[in-house]
């Protein structure tokens, strides 16, 4: 199903289509989860990302690209916007498109940060705040196939209010590995003191580089930026490093 | 995907290739950034999903990871999208041979 939706596009372009808001779960303070319904939706791989246009009635027109975060299913899938106070789309889609409400997507789009279920090398997890979504759709897909490939997840967030997904991950998936770097405030009795990650925290959680893991790294651009150098430093190939800046 | 605002870290202002996906899927049939690309002025390779993108101006500019030298440049006018690929000496794009 994901698979054919890249080579479904082997002489079809991308167009817009119209999404409809299904539901919307609350996920933190600042974010939301969309799921919608997209007639004729062909699917995507775990990674993907979604261009979403909103247009005014005067005809201005500006678009955002989100993550997607649910695992390749029907007609059916599900972003998690995070909003940004002086942002010009996230507070429309996360405090005024309510249930019912449409809007445009193009996608799926993006074919280089994605994991796919034929890979089987372990897989290293690296999420700076919302960059957790496209990495949750990994970890999603990997649980919904039932694959056994081992992952760990780094998380890293200012405090605990800001954890996405916290529940379904303190649920875990056997086989997942995960841990939490605060970087500002940490739950009581936490053993690392707050803090920005460290290439110990990667070199702690993560791969030895000789078990050639894949790592996916996602978050803003100046986390990435040092998680990926981290990594190399410790002695990654950076052709195994897929990086996702938020900019 | 979006800005983590207040997010404790500042850096440069680019993105990967991924964020080309989108407005490149208005000209090619095929998922772009998966594909190779060669720097016309280094000859490093590497996919396009790796480049660094620079979208905050009114066209989007693809620099090399490796030299830092523009690879693509895309400009979205009315009517047309210029696409200046001077700077990229070959694409080497995946296809299924299915």
């Amino acid at each position: 199903m994901a698979r054919a939706a890249i080579q479904g596009r082997l002489g079809d372009r991308l167009r817009w289509r119209t999404a409809e808001v299904e539901d919307r779960r609350t996920e933190s303070g600042t974010a939301t989860t969309l799921v919608l319904s997209v007639p004729d939706w062909p699917g995507h791989l775990a990674g993907q990302h979604v261009d979403v246009r909103l247009t005014a009635e005067d005809g201005y027109s500006t678009q955002r690209s989100y993550s997607i975060a649910s695992v390749p299913d029907g007609e059916h899938l599900e972003l998690t916007v995070q909003r940004i106070e002086d942002g010009e789309v996230s507070p429309y889609l996360v405090d005024t498109l309510l249930v019912g409400g449409l809007v445009e997507i193009r996608g799926p789009v993006g074919g280089w940060f994605v994991w796919q279920p034929e890979q089987a090398e372990p897989v290293l997890l690296v999420a700076g705040g919302s960059g957790i979504v496209p990495l949750m759709s990994m970890i999603r897909t990997r649980s919904s196939i039932g694959s056994r490939v081992p992952f760990r997840l780094l998380y890293s967030v200012r405090d605990p209010a800001d954890r996405l997904y916290a529940d379904e991950l303190r649920k875990g998936s056997p086989g997942l590995d995960m841990t939490y770097v605060y970087t500002r405030v940490t739950p009581d009795g936490w053993p690392r003191p707050a803090g920005r990650v460290e290439p110990d925290d990667l070199a702690r959680h993560g791969w030895p580089p000789d078990f050639e893991p894949t790592c996916y790294v996602c978050g803003p651009t100046g986390f990435v930026e040092k998680a990926a150098a981290y990594l190399v430093l410790l002695g990654h190939s950076p052709d195994r490093v897929r990086t996702e800046r938020f900019g | 995907m979006t800005v983590s605002a207040g997010y404790p870290f500042s850096g440069p202002t680019y993105r990967d290739g991924n964020a080309l996906a989108g407005p490149l899927s208005e000209i090619f049939a095929v998922d772009v950034t998966a594909a190779v690309s060669r720097c016309a002025h280094c000859t490093r390779t590497g996919p396009l999903g790796g480049l660094h993108v620079y979208d905050r101006g009114p066209g989007r500019v693809a620099r090399c990871p490796g030299c830092g030298e523009v690879m693509m440049r895309m400009v979205r006018g009315r009517g047309e999208v210029w696409l200046d690929m001077s700077g990229t000496a070959a694409l080497a794009i995946p296809v299924d041979d299915r």
